[in-house]
């Protein structure tokens, strides 16, 4: 067992719909999406984003581009011009996901 | 037939750099030209400006982009599609056909596509069966109608195509989708059928990665940032699109950025949901179908992509007053500049308590500590300074002026080693609230006019 940082094997990008934001993850090759696609459970990341997603967290999987997309609804504050966030539309959970350590 | 045609963006947002669209008319050989200017909300900030001044309420930098580049596209026989037209398409043709005439250009068509704007017959539309509840929280029209400022449908590539058919040099639009500004030109020049789903698919997808301007070509990219060449010099992306629905991305040479796998990832990921319904007005593209390969630097091939037919609804954007908001904030220095921060916001909070104000919410961050990733991010005391950043929401005006007034107090009456109270209290901002909704597609038309200089 060994401890791999998630933001040395993936990159992506983050963004708002509404009050949800969409968080893409994408890794650098196969044997990334492998790991993301066996831990980045929709558990894991509805834990991981505690305190900051309040509802339901769904993934999709694309494998054409080695990506996950995450909806986590519920996280915005509102979303849009209602948030008070400073982060209103989620541009920077993307970074916050790749935060997280896995044991591999 | 063309055996190709090169789309390049101008703007992925009202407010991107003003540089973008001449450079990419002067810097190498481009047939088209497309400017995205509107975000979900930019409609209503628009629809207020007209409401002001009937003869405002487009994108206004559009006409210093165009006076610098009608000579250009003239010349060069370069077409210019463009959702700056926003809530007065008409008025914004107005602009440029004056700007036209002062430069001597004469016997340039230019096309108005306007009938996306909605607001005056609703009433009319929701008795033919428009429906217009929230899409996304289910919640019913007639919550907010009263309060609507905007409300417009979101049009897709058949008027822009229409343009072009009628032999518009530059099509000037109200609210139709980011993408269909990219993919119209395929349809119009390789006479693509409405039917052929995986095409217009493709064409989508192509305008996905064009619709945010730099963010496909380098800029906002979280992969390996820094081995971004000049970023200063961005250049902004282009689709080389061809007559069996293959698209290689990429951009003029000797700009800065890059167009990668990676970059063009990261754009494909920008605000999708479900990757296998990416629904458009013409078709519905398969994200999870799309294949890339980088062909040489600065170029990727977009292949192999799959689309489904079109649904018989067309998405409507419309905004609702909902309330005030104001921001305010006070930075606070080493030492203890998290503690001064907390204690800072706990005697903010009495104070606005025993004033009996009322609100919504109240937010407050800590930018330097936790603002943006909240409890993922590690607390640390040390840090050399934090800005304490309270936000307040109510539908009472008064209410959220009191609060307004009580955070400069906080510099003399407060913890120490206090700063950045510039620029007066903060002000109360309206809200503007999106209301997304669907709507049959047969219940509204656009409308195509032609005017020539």
């Amino acid at each position: 067992m060994s401890k791999i940082k998630l933001i040395d094997i993936a990159h992506g990008r983050s963004g708002d719909k509404g009050d949800a934001a969409n968080v893409g993850i994408v890794a650098y090759d196969d044997k990334g999406y492998e790991i993301i696609k066996k831990h980045l459970t929709t558990e894991r990341v509805k834990n991981h984003f505690e305190g900051i997603c309040f509802g339901d967290v769904e993934r999709f999987e694309m494998p054409n581009i080695r990506a996950l997309n995450f909806l986590l609804h519920n996280t915005l504050g509102g979303g849009g011009t209602v948030s008070l966030k400073h982060d209103a539309q989620g541009k920077t959970l993307a970074a916050a996901l790749l935060r997280m350590e896995i044991e591999v | 037939m063309k055996d190709k045609i090169r789309i390049a963006s101008g703007s992925g947002f009202w407010g991107d750099l003003q540089s973008i669209p001449l450079q990419q008319v002067t810097k190498g050989q481009i047939d088209y030209l497309m400017m995205d200017f509107l975000a979900e909300v930019t409609m209503s900030i628009m629809q207020k400006q007209r409401k002001r001044n009937p003869a405002a309420g487009y994108a206004k930098d559009l006409i210093q982009i165009m006076k610098e580049i009608l000579p250009h596209i003239a010349e060069k026989n370069i077409k210019v599609i463009t959702n700056g037209g926003g809530a007065n398409p008409m008025g914004c043709v107005e602009e440029i056909v004056k700007c036209a005439h002062k430069q001597g250009i004469k016997g340039l068509k230019i096309a108005v596509v306007s009938g996306d704007d909605i607001l005056d017959s609703l009433d009319d539309l929701l008795k033919r069966g428009a429906g217009l509840d929230n899409m996304e929280s289910g919640q019913k029209i007639t919550d907010v109608k009263d309060r609507l400022i905007s409300a417009n449908v979101y049009f897709g590539a058949r008027p822009i195509v229409e343009a072009l058919k009628k032999g518009a040099q530059i099509v000037i639009t109200g609210r139709t989708t980011d993408t269909s500004l990219t993919y119209a030109p395929m349809i119009h020049e390789f006479k693509w059928s409405w039917d052929d789903w995986d095409k217009l698919a493709a064409g989508t997808i192509a305008g996905h990665i064009l619709e945010c301007g730099g963010q496909a070509s380098g800029g906002n990219f979280l992969g390996d940032w820094k081995s971004v060449p000049d970023l200063a010099h961005i250049g902004f992306p282009i689709a080389e699109a061809y007559p069996n629905g293959e698209i290689v991305i990429t951009k003029h040479a000797d700009t800065g950025g890059m167009v990668s796998v990676d970059t063009v990832s990261e754009q494909l990921m920008y605000e999708i949901g479900d990757p296998t319904n990416y629904i458009t007005p013409e078709c519905v593209a398969d994200f999870t179908s799309i294949k890339l390969e980088q062909l040489e630097k600065d170029r990727v091939k977009v292949f192999g992509i799959k689309g489904k037919p079109a649904t018989d609804l067309y998405k409507v954007s419309m905004a609702y007053n909902d309330g005030y908001t104001a921001i305010g904030s006070l930075t606070y220095s080493w030492p203890d500049a998290l503690e001064k921060a907390k204690k800072a916001d706990e005697i903010l909070r009495t104070r606005l308590s025993d004033l009996g104000l009322k609100f919504d919410e109240i937010r407050t961050e800590f930018l330097g500590v936790n603002a943006c990733h909240g409890p993922l991010a590690s607390e640390q005391n040390e840090v050399n300074e934090v800005v304490l950043r309270v936000g307040v929401r109510s539908g009472n005006h008064h209410d959220i002026e009191e609060f307004s007034k009580e955070i400069a107090p906080l510099i003399l009456t407060g913890p120490p080693s206090v700063t950045g109270f510039a620029g007066g209290r903060p002000k109360a901002n309206e809200v503007i609230a999106y209301w997304p909704a669907l709507m049959p597609k047969k219940l509204v038309h656009p409308k195509v006019e032609i005017i020539t200089t």
